[in-house]
């Protein structure tokens, strides 16, 4: 008989413990998988966690995965703290991608040093745009930011579905659903010559160092710990609830609407009917993966990024749906969210 | 297509498009009753879709792919409950963790299922009563899952009220502390409402993948999950409310059907929007007064139950 | 009825009930070690001990609520383990627990439906609730919900149900501490009328004269042990307290002669009407507040105290700005930060998640309040260096028990914690403290040492608001005092002119004009 007892005050060491813990297990489960699947555990373990990393190139892959990862998941990660739930960061990073988008195809085939930067605050904005509207409809209506957001997405998806059925659509394209293709000038550049690794990357390692200096530092990020931890001390010290909300739902939305820049400025170089095979629910379990703190948001997207290019690389060599990717990253939170239990209380074991 | 016929086949969609909100509905509405919030509806749903689906195609037997639905939805529930009732995690993340493992073990399952199509669910057919024009086929003309449908909403309204197991469960949702000091199995009463609430989910995926298209989409549920939780919200936690939200929702969809037969060049796009632009109305108009919503909402609703003993 | 219970009137002498060497641990703490005890049957029976004593946890243990980690329970003669609250009731032991077990959006007939085995709780119940709250002066509509009844009203749902099991033994944990003086009088009277029916009543209080007028035997709990077992009648309140406390008394001492100053603070006709069904609405409150001068609020929890100081706090604002006044400035409408910045200063009642934060550190929660006002950061920079050493100073300053301010609030005592809220508002400097419940479940020593600290603050020319229930602390510190009763505040009178029956009759007074007029409307 197993007994959860709890502890006087939280376990520091669990927290950090119980990540690996979550992977270790993650791994076993895994190779359960792969065997009721008649695949050799080693061999797909293999094909999904070191073959893709095993060249510099697949490093680079790595890290142009894990651009939006990272900016969404540091973003979503303030307003988790303060318990503000926007799961609508999909819908944020598509609204973005497609304000960014709309800048580049109106400055087609134009070359100028303004037309990136425009493109980013175009992102911001429309990500921002997005996230405003929940973030409004709970400070002024009290309606459940997981609910609204989350309709958002679906109704941010139909917009892209819309536009790039029509408006957008690539007049030359022979009437495939895909925008013109990006000119230079409104492409991210990349880091390292003849790889993919581009701009965006330089943005989420920005966004990594400023939420960190924010919660280690910074007294709105002490507030936003203060209203996630304990809402009326919040409000006994005088902290302002509503201004926080709506600051996590910017913050997120900024960073979600220059992940999806990120995408379609980076690697896809044009508009396209799916632009993120759902980074921004991903970028939950990432934020989750990573303590909500940003080095370890880091860290999570690394992981979370190598699952994504496992899973497709698992698909060419071995044949296996690319779902097993989201099966890994579901398994991967729901064990995370199990070990964390050690974090307040302990297992007794016997009476 | 004549006056009738466009009244029954308005009947009829709005029937297929509201019984699965029905489900999942009453199910997550039981479960919220009993205090747990789950907000995994979506991945419950999506589980049974495909668990349905497989075992349809596979065995042809509707009975059993209902059954097989019911009963994956409440497997992953209960690994939910496992998850926020013994080992106390985070009831709103793990929520979302269920949508997210529900919709990537759903894709896993349904690789080999995609473009198969399955016979249906037979329809009652009771001569004479379902051959009397209009009301006939509405009322008398229905398959199985509609039915019970509705005898859930009957049901679950009785135990709720008249019941003292319904009695116990409300207590549990609305005080667990007290519960626990009066001699109730909070832990015990909730799991088994998170393993009803995912029956209930499982039997809405199901209804969805047999019926209503039949077929296997990935990802097929489209949210529906998630304004399945908006509809109790929305019905303040009554089951009779919840049953006409969906029935509601499920109208919206005639919209849709409507403009379509008219040839308004509306973007289907558009169009698909509203089930969701109509719950985010419907929220905020139901949250706005926020007193009356804690009246109706269960006092202990998403909190951590942990007995010091 | 007092005088009935006088001696030989236990006729029995076979215990109903003995417990032998009980023990209970809880992680770090060693709740109950080694406890004897018997009840007679028709026998009031104290069991007497300070807040951590082990009263509670011996009780629940009694009730099934709780399992005991070694010893034995002898029920009637056979040693019995009660494994649950329901092999409890099947017992005969019925429980009025200290914080009721009610469900508030039920009717009161549901909630002792809940309460009951099934089998007594079928058609004709709401009847037979009628018929044993009648019979034993305890009024109570069982259609009505819960929500809408006063504390005492919820106290009887909890006695009702007990009774109407016909319990051989009834559990009442510190019933009178949500009880004015004269309703705690009418529980006497039931609670003596089942004593002569043969109901033996374990009785647990900490109020020392009620026990001493009640019960006809008392233990003594310290730190989870018994230490003495007593006729309460052959002993003063005082030899009670010290076998309780297990040292001579030390009571905060008044400064004498304190200079009484100015109005500094002001309240008029301060009225609110909450969204929240569960709130109090206030009506019509006013006081002020005078430099040197400690304003004690006495009231029965639940009849808004803490409506007021959320409107005193900024945590809620009035309606109307001038409604509260601090020094010429109306600040009705500015939020806590504001008011901060005036110099006011507050105390919560919670202190886990109210006052402090249970999952941050102890500095940290210095910071909390103190981050602004004292300096403690630069272009919203946190000064880490600074706020540590403010912290440590009140650690230091106020006796506070911790192994470091890096250690989170929740690892503190009750107590602890509380000098530490109290310490950081403190050293702050307020010109004006306002501290709701500010003893309310800490130790005695650190109780005392409240009490000292704001007599002291006071002594330097602070205005203190003490709100509280406990009119002893009222009476040990206050130099006015007013009640609070269903919203409104009485008028002041100063401590020495009043007396506890005369707080007591306005604490339920009000309300049972109210109460009145509502049905003669």
């Amino acid at each position: 008989m197993i007994r959860i007892e709890a502890r006087p005050e939280a376990a520091a060491n669990m927290v950090y413990a119980a990540p690996v813990i979550a992977v270790t297990l993650t791994m076993i489960a895994g190779i359960v998988l792969f065997m009721i699947m008649g695949q050799s555990p080693g061999v797909a373990l293999y094909t999904f966690f070191v073959e893709p990393v095993s060249t510099f190139d697949g490093v680079t892959e790595l890290l142009v995965k894990a651009t939006p990862l990272t900016l969404i998941g540091v973003g979503l990660s303030v307003g988790f703290r303060a318990n503000v739930w926007n799961i609508g960061a999909e819908g944020q990073l598509t609204i973005g991608a497609l304000a960014g988008g709309a800048v580049a195809l109106y400055f087609y085939e134009m070359e100028g040093f303004y037309i990136l930067p425009l493109m980013v605050l175009a992102s911001i904005a429309g990500g921002m745009a997005w996230a405003a509207i929940p973030a409004f409809l709970r400070s002024k209506f009290n309606a459940n930011e997981i609910l609204t957001s989350l309709m958002l997405t679906y109704v941010g998806l139909l917009v892209l579905s819309y536009l790039i059925h029509g408006p957008m659509k690539d007049p030359d394209g022979q009437g495939f659903p895909e925008s013109r293709l990006f000119s230079d000038s409104a492409l991210f550049p990349v880091l390292i010559e003849d790889y993919r690794l581009h701009m965006g990357w330089l943005f989420a390692l920005a966004a990594v160092a400023a939420v960190w200096v924010l919660f280690s530092r910074h007294v709105i990020g002490f507030q936003i710990r203060v209203i996630g931890m304990a809402p009326r001390a919040a409000a006994f010290a005088g902290f302002e609830e509503k201004k926080l909300v709506w600051l996590s739902f910017m913050i997120a939305g900024a960073a979600s609407g220059v992940a999806g820049l990120s995408e379609v400025a980076g690697p896809l170089g044009q508009i396209v009917p799916s632009i993120s095979p759902g980074y921004g629910f991903t970028a939950i379990i990432v934020a989750f993966l990573g303590r909500l703190h940003p080095l370890g948001i880091l860290m999570a997207a690394l992981l979370m990024a190598l699952s994504y290019l496992g899973g497709e690389n698992a698909q060419i060599s071995l044949n296996m749906p690319n779902a097993v990717t989201g099966v890994f990253q579901g398994m991967l939170l729901f064990f995370l969210l199990g070990s964390d239990v050690l974090i307040k209380y302990r297992l007794r074991f016997g009476r | 297509m004549d006056g009738t016929d466009i009244v029954v086949s308005a009947a009829l969609t709005i029937i297929t498009a509201a019984t699965p909100l029905v489900f999942a509905a009453l199910g997550e509405l039981v479960v919220e009753k009993s205090g747990v919030l789950n907000l995994g509806v979506e991945g419950m749903m999506v589980v049974g879709a495909i668990m349905a689906f497989a075992t349809g195609v596979t065995t042809e037997n509707a009975f059993l792919a209902i059954l097989v639905g019911a009963l994956s939805g409440a497997l992953v529930g209960g690994l939910f409950g496992f998850l926020v009732l013994v080992l106390l995690s985070n009831q709103v993340a793990t929520g979302l963790a269920l949508t997210i493992f529900g919709i990537g073990l759903s894709a896993l399952v349904g690789h080999g299922f995609v473009g198969v199509t399955f016979a249906g669910v037979p329809s009652l057919y009771i001569p004479l009563l379902t051959d009397i024009p209009i009301i006939g086929t509405i009322l008398f003309g229905q398959d199985l899952m509609v039915y019970m449908s509705v005898a859930f909403a009957i049901g679950i309204g009785w135990f709720l009220k008249s019941t003292r197991a319904g009695l116990i469960l409300r207590a549990v949702g609305e005080n667990h502390d007290a519960a626990h000091a009066i001699g109730y199995p909070v832990i015990r009463v909730r799991f088994m409402a998170v393993l009803f609430g995912g029956a209930m989910a499982g039997l809405g995926g199901a209804y969805l993948s047999l019926v209503y298209t039949p077929l296997w989409v990935e990802n097929m549920t489209a949210g529906r999950g998630w304004i399945a939780l908006a509809l109790v919200v929305f019905a303040a936690w009554r089951p009779g409310r919840a049953f006409f939200g969906a029935y509601l929702f499920g109208g919206i969809t005639i919209i849709q059907l409507h403009v379509q037969g008219v040839g308004w060049a509306i973007p289907s796009q558009l169009l698909s929007m509203l089930p969701y632009l109509v719950t985010i109305i419907v929220l905020v108009v139901i949250s706005r007064d926020s007193g009356k919503q804690r009246l109706s909402a269960p006092a202990s609703l998403g909190k951590i139950f942990y007995a010091a003993s | 009825m007092i005088g009935a219970r006088k001696k030989g009137e236990v006729v029995e002498t076979k215990p109903l009930l003995s417990l032998r060497n009980i023990r209970k641990e809880f992680p770090g703490c060693l709740a109950n070690d080694e406890v004897d005890l018997d009840v007679l049957p028709g026998e009031i029976h104290a069991l007497l001990g300070e807040n951590g004593a082990g009263k509670s946890t011996l009780v629940k243990m009694i009730y099934g609520v709780l399992k005991p980690d070694g010893g034995e329970m002898i029920w009637a003669g056979q040693a019995v383990q009660i494994a649950n609250p329901s092999t409890a009731r099947a017992l005969g032991v019925g429980m009025v627990f200290q914080h009721f077990s009610l469900f508030e959006a039920l009717t009161v007939a549901e909630n002792i439906a809940l309460g009951i085995p099934p089998e007594l709780s079928g058609p004709g119940l709401e009847d037979r609730i009628i018929d044993v709250s009648k019979s034993y002066g305890l009024p109570l509509d069982p259609y009505r919900g819960v929500h809408s009844l006063s504390v005492g009203e919820r106290q009887r749902i909890e006695i009702v149900r007990c009774l109407l099991q016909k319990p051989k033994l009834l559990i009442m944990d510190e019933p009178t501490s949500v009880l004015t003086p004269q309703e705690a009088d009418k529980l006497f009277e039931t609670l003596q009328r089942l004593s002569s029916e043969g109901v033996a009543i374990l009785y647990i209080s900490h109020r020392l004269e009620e026990i001493r007028k009640l019960c006809h035997k008392a233990t003594i709990l310290r730190l989870g042990r018994v230490v003495s077992d007593c006729d309460p009648a052959q002993e003063t309140a005082r030899s009670l307290a010290e076998m309780m406390m297990g040292s001579d008394l030390t009571s905060a001492v008044k400064a004498e002669g304190r200079a009484i100053g100015e109005a500094r603070f002001k309240v008029s006709a301060l009225s609110t009407t909450p969204d929240d069904p569960f709130a109090v609405a206030l009506k019509k409150v006013s006081f002020e507040l005078k430099n040197g001068e400690i304003f004690g609020v006495a009231g029965l929890a639940g009849n808004g105290q803490s409506e007021l100081m959320d409107m005193l706090s900024g945590e809620a604002l009035a309606s109307n700005a001038d409604v509260i006044v601090m020094e010429g400035h109306a600040t009705g409408h500015m939020g806590p930060e504001e008011r901060r910045d005036l110099g006011l200063g507050f105390v919560p009642e919670e202190r886990l998640g109210h006052g402090a934060v249970p999952d941050m550190t102890l500095w940290e929660n210095g910071f909390l309040t103190a981050g602004r006002g004292q300096g403690l950061m630069n272009n919203g920079f946190i000064k880490t260096d600074k706020t540590k050493d403010f912290a440590n100073a009140i650690v230091e300053r106020f006796n506070v028990k911790t192994a470091g301010i890096e250690h989170h609030a929740s690892s503190l005592s009750g107590g602890n914690l509380q000098k530490f809220i109290m310490g950081r508002e403190i050293d702050q400097n307020p010109k004006v403290l306002i501290v709701l419940q500010p003893t309310w479940g800490v130790d005695a020593g650190s109780a005392a040492f409240i009490h000292q600290a704001l007599i002291d603050l006071a002594a330097q020319g602070t205005a203190v608001l003490v709100i509280s229930q406990d009119l002893d602390e009222l009476f040990a510190v206050s130099d006015r005092i007013a009640v609070i009763s269903e919203g409104r505040l009485s008028e002041s009178t100063p401590a020495t002119e009043t007396t506890v029956e005369q707080i007591g009759l306005l604490m339920g007074g009000l309300h049972e004009a109210e109460q009145h007029g509502g049905q003669a409307a």
